[in-house]
């Protein structure tokens, strides 16, 4: 699903990523942990292609094409999502409404015909009562005047209606509460399935009490040090980053 | 997306109006003098009372100066290097099968239904082609009720006590410089007129279009909603693309008696000038309605074209209980300068009105709102709320609100209220990890913080008007 081989990516001028490799296979659940600034966030940024980043060197293949090549919309409609960390307020710009044209213009992209109003309302609805979101949510603008919590059930409620190949998550457990992260894992224990891969960042393992990776990596100063098995997680809560 | 720059590219856009009707076309001689005003009214074979109107005004005229206190620059216009008549033939036509096939695509290009089994159903138009009302359609229909909708040409042959009687009642020929040069020169228009106790039963629309070069367009509309009765007008501008600037001075006069309601939208499409400033229209424009006892009058516009914008739709809330509203979206490009905002003058007690403007702006363009709220020692209890909005794209644009308040009631209220905010890179990239491109998102951002204003539209003239606003936007992002 994922490659990144010895990707370099700075901001301004500062070297963040320093020859960075990853893979992640299709239908697996991908947990990156590492202590803060060494790099987690800004490689989710590099993948969808935030414009404040630059890639100096390395390469991301996405499904075996060169994922640097292509503008951010194109990666989206490609099938990679992002759960915002921070996710951003649009004024006057209606959940649904945002909703409905993000998913015709990926149908669009993929040769599909769009969605009318009516098919779009039906699928949004019965996507919604399963992630317990209520339709008085769904008709403010997108992001305006929720809570932390509302606005991350709010993304992982986006990321079940595109149904994209890949889900990133960033660091959708800072500041939840238990029972919004029991919903996020849900969300994505519904969503588990053999053709789409998660990659869930993340700084401890509050989230992954309620979603069990099949594979961690490390991350520290830019580079991945070290992957294994969901073991890895209760070596991290033990002993600390400082052992890698 | 490349920081601010790509912000900026999706503002520019081919203007889709900008093509030019081949007609041969019947022009006064170039310039300005008596002898020009009293050709004008000879060619539309007016009665003696009217050409003294006009003459009156271009006296008038001689003596004021052209005002230049909007906020903006534009270079002297030489009023004697502009043709202020021209028409497309040399017989008014008496039916459609008698109008230039030329002109009849033109308005099919347009999307402008003339022919009336195609028309959208419960929308009368009157199409005004340079200086020549072209059709106006359902006419007979309407005058069944006893409602008149006809250009301004035939209703001072067919109805000329109505016309003598409200003509300059509003906007009085000594009013400004550009209603004043209208008043000597206007050419065409619309004009209706709704009886006591009649709720016109569709939307009146008039179409205007500049063709002719180095034309002026002058047109004056008259709108009298007698007592008890109501209307919906419409009003759309489009012009073809050309190199020099063209000016467009129209009048409007609404008079709204006791108990009557109107509501008048506007979707000002004019030719803006290319991405260099070169050329486009200028629109500076007088209208204003006079709103009696329990009347209602409320004004829609959605401005995105035009070189320079100068216009303040107004309502003087004369009798008790008047109520006024100003619903106003105004988006600037380029190097557009758009000054526009509106006058509520309370007379009357408890009189009420309501402001609501949207000004977006992106490129090198300039976009103000300026207005006035005037409360008279006699407005007992009279309210306004004025809420004044700005969206800027880019970094490059400037958005100025310019609100005047004038009390001399201690009994009135006034609220004014305003904000500004801008596009930033962050909503742009969120929208586009979303997958949508950046002219969708910037398109469903600017639609989303003028939907106030959009919703007061009838529903055609609303989806024309989105359309509208994304095309212009077209390249202000990339």
């Amino acid at each position: 699903m994922l490659e990144i081989k010895n990707l370099h990516a700075k901001v301004g001028d500062k070297e963040i990523l320093k020859g960075l490799n990853l893979t992640i296979q299709t239908g697996e659940v991908h947990a990156i942990m590492g202590p803060n600034g060494c790099g987690k966030s800004t490689l989710s940024s590099v993948i969808v292609g935030h414009p404040s980043y630059t890639v100096t060197e390395g390469e991301i293949l996405f499904k075996g094409k060169n994922l640097l090549k292509m503008a951010p919309d194109e990666r989206a409609n490609s099938g990679i999502f992002l759960a915002f960390q921070y996710p951003i307020e649009l004024p006057g710009v209606g959940m649904a409404q945002f909703l409905k044209t993000a998913l015709n213009t990926k149908r669009k992209f993929l040769g599909q015909d769009p969605m009318d109003a009516v098919q779009f309302m039906k699928y949004m609805n019965l996507r919604a009562k399963a992630l317990d979101i209520s339709p008085e949510m769904l008709k403010r603008s997108v992001n305006v005047g929720f809570s932390g919590g509302e606005k991350k059930r709010l993304e992982t409620f986006q990321m079940a209606m595109l149904e994209p190949d890949l889900c990133i998550l960033d660091e959708m457990d800072s500041g939840l509460d238990v029972d919004a992260l029991k919903v996020v894992g849900q969300a994505v224990s519904v969503m588990r399935e053999k053709h789409r891969s998660f990659m869930i960042i993340t700084h401890h393992d509050d989230l992954l009490q309620y979603v069990k990776p099949d594979k961690v990596s490390v991350m520290r100063d830019g580079q991945v040090l070290t992957t294994g098995s969901a073991d890895l997680v209760k070596e991290i809560e033990a002993k600390g980053y400082d052992k890698f | 997306m490349k920081n601010q720059s790509d912000i900026l590219k999706v503002v520019n856009s081919p203007y889709k109006e900008g093509f030019e009707t081949d007609v041969e076309s019947e022009y006064a001689p170039k310039g300005l003098n008596e002898n020009v005003v009293r050709f004008i009214s000879q060619k539309k074979g007016e009665p003696d009372w009217l050409l003294e109107f006009r003459l009156k005004a271009y006296q008038k005229f001689l003596t004021m100066k052209e005002p230049h206190w909007l906020k903006g620059d534009y270079p002297a216009i030489d009023y004697q290097d502009i043709y202020y008549y021209s028409t497309p033939h040399k017989k008014a036509p008496k039916s459609l099968e008698e109008v230039d096939p030329e002109i009849l695509k033109t308005y099919e290009k347009l999307g402008i239904p003339l022919k009336e089994q195609k028309q959208l159903a419960g929308v009368a138009v009157d199409a005004i082609f340079d200086s020549t009302s072209i059709t106006t359609t359902y006419s007979t229909e309407l005058k069944k009720r006893g409602i008149l909708f006809c250009s301004f040409g035939e209703a001072v042959k067919q109805y000329p006590a109505l016309v003598k009687e409200y003509l300059g009642s509003v906007v009085p020929y000594t009013d400004n410089f550009f209603a004043c040069l209208n008043s000597a020169v206007f050419s065409d228009g619309s004009f209706v007129y709704i009886p006591k106790g009649v709720q016109c039963p569709m939307e009146l629309s008039s179409y205007f279009r500049i063709n002719a070069k180095q034309a002026g367009q002058f047109e004056r509309t008259l709108i009298i909603a007698d007592e008890e009765s109501s209307v919906s007008y419409l009003e759309g501008c489009t012009a073809p693309q050309r190199d020099e600037n063209q000016l467009h001075a129209a009048v409007v006069e609404i008079v709204v008696r006791d108990r009557a309601n109107v509501k008048y939208s506007t979707v000002q499409n004019w030719y803006p000038g290319d991405k260099y400033g070169k050329g486009g229209i200028y629109n500076f424009v007088t209208k204003r309605g006079l709103v009696l006892n329990n009347a209602k009058l409320s004004w829609t516009q959605v401005e995105t074209g035009s070189a320079i914008t100068w216009k303040y739709p107004s309502c003087i809330l004369k009798g008790d209980n008047a109520v006024g509203e100003f619903y106003s979206v105004a988006l600037t490009n380029n190097h557009q300068q758009s000054d526009t905002g509106t006058k509520m003058i309370h007379l009357g007690k408890n009189t009420t009105s309501t402001i609501i403007s949207k000004g977006i702006s992106a490129g090198l363009s300039s976009n103000t709102y300026r207005g006035i709220v005037k409360m008279a020692p006699n407005a007992d209890n009279a309210k306004n709320v004025s809420k004044c909005d700005s969206l800027l794209i880019g970094d490059t644009c400037g958005a100025h609100t310019i609100p005047v308040m004038v009390s001399s009631n201690e009994t009135a209220a006034i609220e004014h209220e305003a904000t500004t905010s801008k596009i930033s890179e962050e909503q742009l990239f969120y929208a586009m990890q979303r997958g949508l491109s950046s002219e969708e998102a910037v398109g469903l951002i600017v639609n989303g913080f003028c939907r106030e204003v959009m919703q007061r539209l009838p529903l055609e003239f609303a989806i024309e008007a989105q359309k509208l606003i994304g095309i212009q936007l077209e390249g202000s992002v990339g």
